[in-house]
């Protein structure tokens, strides 16, 4: 434990000391989000959004952009390059426990995530009076879920490509995808046919809807959970399956 | 005493490469035990099977009497180790390294002497990318020892170290066998095994070629002594080859040489005062652990002659 947590704590701050990763994750989303809040304002408009608030509907999706960046591209990235400088073969050939290094990385995709969302919903309800989340328990489960649901598929991809270098770009396309079709965009309804149908198969249109749920006090999204949990599943098992073979 | 490592038949291939070809060697606790080698013999093969950092194909491995291929755990945790290449995050700073790998070694604090002893107090806030080679290796050094292990293992330590911070090196080593840690250390050089190995092990192509003292390793690859001394060229040299042990007699651009064997330093000094000569630099050199290293790991259609 006292390992995980002094891990964890080194992770967080190598984190915060690389720019490149702290821009895609807590800042790009901040700018990109008050500049929708300010062209869309609060008022819903049946025809889109679901017929929610504009400023809702983007808190609760740039809150699942969030942790889906750090899950696939800062932790991937983190992990491929370790791999490839011999960082990974330093911490094999110590006393570290095998899922220790992995666990840190997760634990820092939690908690920079959770910054990140913390940030994301300061900026619409302060300045534009966007919705808390309704129901707490129900919102941070969600949140949880999807977190890890998108960490454990960042782990699978950081043991999968062999570069830093494939990790980042493979991550950056990930993120520009996702923020454009995952409902952190342009709203689905004035989406083409074509593009609707790419957004149903973009992980992230269920992450924010598993969110955005409880955010505003819905009905549990069965669906949205049921996709984000069978990705977890999925994905640890990939997981398990590629640290096996190493 | 107890042997801190056994191998014996060590196996490893690469593809249809054998690279490892019955490797065996015993070390005993509280020893330094020093692997050579020309590049490619497969030290870091097998220093890295012994510390399950690769898996090794066949033979018999025991680190402090565990499997490192079934106790892989246990052993990580008695040995420390400076790798040949590893790497740590660009941007960690020297004391997070330090700090990390002692809490993950379950020792404390006990990283800030390490800083001192290995001349990086000064580098102490510098991130990892910043250091320079010498001071990287220096760090890694500093960490296969951080855990307090029973066992290090030290893969081309003074690699990269200038010559002040190699001597420096040096003493630390000694000290560290002085606590009683076994040391086990791959090197290429020559003054460096001589100074701290109790024993070595010579491994060419995959196999050991010689094992014992450095010692014993001279006298049973090689018995021959050079004298050498400048004598003016009208000097006869003829009685030379007349004394007991001498082999060859040359005369070269710095002087004469003798080969042989035996007390030759003695007799070719008595021989040369009878006769009125009295080179003030008269000189030999006996074989060194080089020169049996050479002989020991030369192509066997090549034999060095010298
Ligand atoms: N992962 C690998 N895949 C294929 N071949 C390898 C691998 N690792 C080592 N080898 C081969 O095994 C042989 C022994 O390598 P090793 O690194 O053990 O040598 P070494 O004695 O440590 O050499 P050096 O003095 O250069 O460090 C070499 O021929 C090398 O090419
Ligand atoms: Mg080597």
């Amino acid at each position: 434990m006292r390992v995980l947590r002094e891990l964890t704590w080194v992770e967080l701050k190598l984190f915060a000391r690389e720019p490149m990763t702290v821009v895609f994750v807590l800042v790009l989303p901040v700018v990109v989000l008050y500049v929708l809040n300010g062209v869309f304002g609060d008022q819903p408009n049946p025809g889109v959004w679901e017929g929610h608030s504009p400023v809702d509907f983007y808190t609760s999706a740039y809150v699942a952009l969030v942790v889906a960046t750090m899950g696939v591209l800062s932790l991937p990235v983190h992990l491929a390059s370790y791999r490839e400088g011999g960082v990974l073969r330093r911490f094999r050939a110590s006393a570290l426990p095998r899922w220790t290094l992995v666990g840190a990385h997760v634990l820092v995709a939690v908690i920079s995530g959770l910054v990140g969302s913390v940030l994301l919903t300061a900026v619409s309800v302060l300045g534009y009076d966007a919705t808390l989340p309704r129901d707490w328990v129900g919102s941070a489960a969600a949140f949880l879920l999807v977190t890890l649901a998108f960490c454990a598929f960042g782990s699978f991809l950081g043991l999968v490509l062999r570069t830093a270098r494939a990790a980042q770009g493979l991550g950056v396309l990930l993120f520009f995808v996702f923020m454009m079709l995952g409902g952190a965009g342009p709203p689905r309804e004035v989406l083409p046919d074509a593009m609707v149908t790419l957004a149903d198969v973009v992980p992230l249109t269920y992450a924010a809807r598993a969110l955005r749920a409880p955010w505003l006090g819905l009905p549990w999204d069965t669906a949205a959970t049921t996709v984000m949990a069978g990705m977890l599943l999925v994905s640890v098992l990939l997981v398990a399956w590629r640290s096996r073979s190493e | 005493m107890a042997n801190a490592i056994e191998v014996e038949g060590l196996r490893k291939r690469y593809g249809g490469l054998e690279v490892l070809d019955g490797v065996g060697f015993e070390v005993a606790e509280g020893e330094i035990f020093g692997l050579l080698g020309p590049n490619g013999a497969g030290k870091t093969t097998t220093v890295e099977c012994l510390q399950g950092l690769r898996w090794a194909d066949a033979g018999h491995l025991r680190v402090f009497g565990h499997d490192p291929r079934r106790d892989v755990r246990r052993v990580r945790g008695l040995v420390g180790s400076q790798l040949q290449e590893s790497a740590l995050p660009d941007r960690i700073k020297v004391w997070e390294a330090l700090q990390l790998f002692a809490t993950i070694e379950g020792t404390g604090r006990a990283w800030e002497p390490l800083l001192e002893e290995w001349g990086l107090a000064h580098r102490r806030n510098a991130a990892f990318g910043d250091l320079s080679g010498g001071q990287r290796q220096r760090l890694f050094i500093a960490l296969a020892l951080v855990g307090a292990p029973r066992l290090v293992v030290l893969d081309e330590m003074t690699t990269g170290l200038d010559p002040a911070a190699r001597r420096d090196a040096w003493d630390l080593v000694a000290a560290v066998r002085e606590r009683g840690t076994t040391v086990l250390l791959v090197t290429h050089f020559m003054d460096e095994a001589e100074r701290l190995c109790d024993r070595v092990a010579v491994l060419r192509g995959g196999r050991i070629v010689g094992t014992g003292t450095p010692a014993e390793l001279v006298r049973s690859t090689t018995s021959e002594v050079r004298v050498e001394f400048s004598a003016p060229s009208a000097f006869g040299l003829d009685f030379l080859t007349g004394i007991a042990g001498a082999t060859t007699v040359t005369r070269r651009r710095t002087g004469v040489v003798v080969q042989g064997t035996g007390p030759l330093l003695a007799r070719v000094g008595h021989a040369l005062v009878e006769r009125g000569l009295e080179p003030p630099d008269l000189r030999v050199s006996l074989p060194s652990l080089e020169d049996a290293y050479l002989r020991l790991t030369a192509p066997l259609d090549d034999p060095v002659s010298s």
